[in-house]
């Protein structure tokens, strides 16, 4: 696989999965553009690994829900790297609580970062994308999109929401050489999964087929799939990435 | 008028068919453009000519396109 002259540009890539995705981009040859809210020095990390491998990036602290902000941004970028040919809707939020504990606000912000942040990401760089007749949009959902968990109704509505904006925006471009799939992973190894209590992590591997949690590796290995110049005609596709666990 | 002159410039470059095929008082559909065809002209409007189109469905030929964009300059 070779990304030489593709410009990537990856959300919520200041850490976890998507700093993997960013860095993995940039191992295989691609211009990587990290967008996250976090402070410029809390990115810097990210920023530092992408750059090691000697292609051009840059970081971008950037609110996605923030649609006008997200316009200037992306067109400033544009403009800065020529083009953009990879998005990677990656950013997400959890705030887990049941139904019954679970208040509006909680609901109202998951469903905003992670399924219309993912709207503003997509409309704001689809008509450069559009202009360029390329495109390789990759949205990150997860298992519990199709499957439902407890304690997570904000955060796997907006995932099933994901999904179905992946299968839509795959319609609306696909005369134009604009691809857009979703990977959905299982349980991965990440300061997200970190904060669950050992008890739910027990509960969780008992029902994972392969016995183990997933490796950020794991999942930006099926990114990079998607978002090939070879997987062209492959649209509204969702991948799991989730050693089984929903079969 | 300069303005319709150049919305079917734009449209007939984007074609590939002579200017002066480009009926400016039927609707897109009938040039030949599909919806998407036509969210893209409008973006390139925007672009060329510095203004900011609502699109909806009552913009449905170059006639009406045109005044629009003449009430926004
Ligand atoms: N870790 C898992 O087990 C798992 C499983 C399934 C899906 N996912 C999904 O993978 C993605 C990455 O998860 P992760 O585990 O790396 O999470 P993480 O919390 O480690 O990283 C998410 C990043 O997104 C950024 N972010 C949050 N809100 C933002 C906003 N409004 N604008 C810009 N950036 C914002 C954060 O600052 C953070 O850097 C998420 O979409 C998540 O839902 C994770």
């Amino acid at each position: 696989m070779n990304f030489q002259g593709r410009v990537a540009l990856v959300t919520g890539a200041a850490r976890g999965i998507g700093r993997t995705i960013a860095e993995k981009l940039a191992s295989e040859g691609a211009d990587v553009i990290i967008v996250d809210v976090a402070s410029p020095e809390n990115a810097a990390e990210a920023l530092d690994a992408v750059k090691a491998y000697g292609v051009r990036a840059a970081y971008r602290c950037l609110d996605i829900t923030d649609g006008e902000k997200v316009g200037e941004a992306v067109n400033e970028l544009v403009k800065e790297f020529g083009k953009i040919d990879i998005l990677v809707n990656n950013a997400g939020i959890t705030k887990d609580k049941l139904i019954l504990m679970m208040n509006e606000s909680e609901f109202d912000a998951v469903l905003n970062v992670n399924l219309k942040g993912t709207f503003i990401m997509t409309k704001a760089l689809v008509r450069h994308m559009m202009k360029n007749r390329y495109g390789r949009i990759v949205n990150m959902a997860s298992v519990v999109g199709l499957m439902g968990n407890v304690g997570q109704a904000n955060y796997s509505a907006s995932k099933a929401g994901v999904i179905a904006l992946t299968k839509t925006t795959a319609k609306e471009f696909a005369t134009r050489g604009i691809t857009c799939n979703a990977v959905a992973p299982g349980f991965i190894d990440t300061s997200m999964t970190a904060v669950l209590s050992e008890e739910a992590k027990k509960a969780m591997f008992d029902m994972i087929p392969m016995g183990r949690v997933g490796r950020p590796e794991d999942v930006a290995n099926a990114v990079l799939f998607l978002a090939a110049e070879a997987s062209a005609y492959i649209t509204g596709e969702v991948i799991k990435v989730d050693g089984g666990l929903y079969i | 008028m300069e303005i319709k002159e150049k919305l079917v410039e734009i449209i007939a470059k984007y074609l590939d068919v002579d200017a002066d095929t480009v009926k400016t008082d039927v609707p897109f559909t009938e040039l030949g453009l599909d919806s998407l065809d036509v969210a893209e002209l409008v973006m390139q409007i925007e672009d060329e000519m510095g203004v900011s189109v609502e699109l909806s469905a009552e913009l449905d030929t170059v006639d009406k396109l045109a005044d629009y964009i003449a009430e926004q300059l």
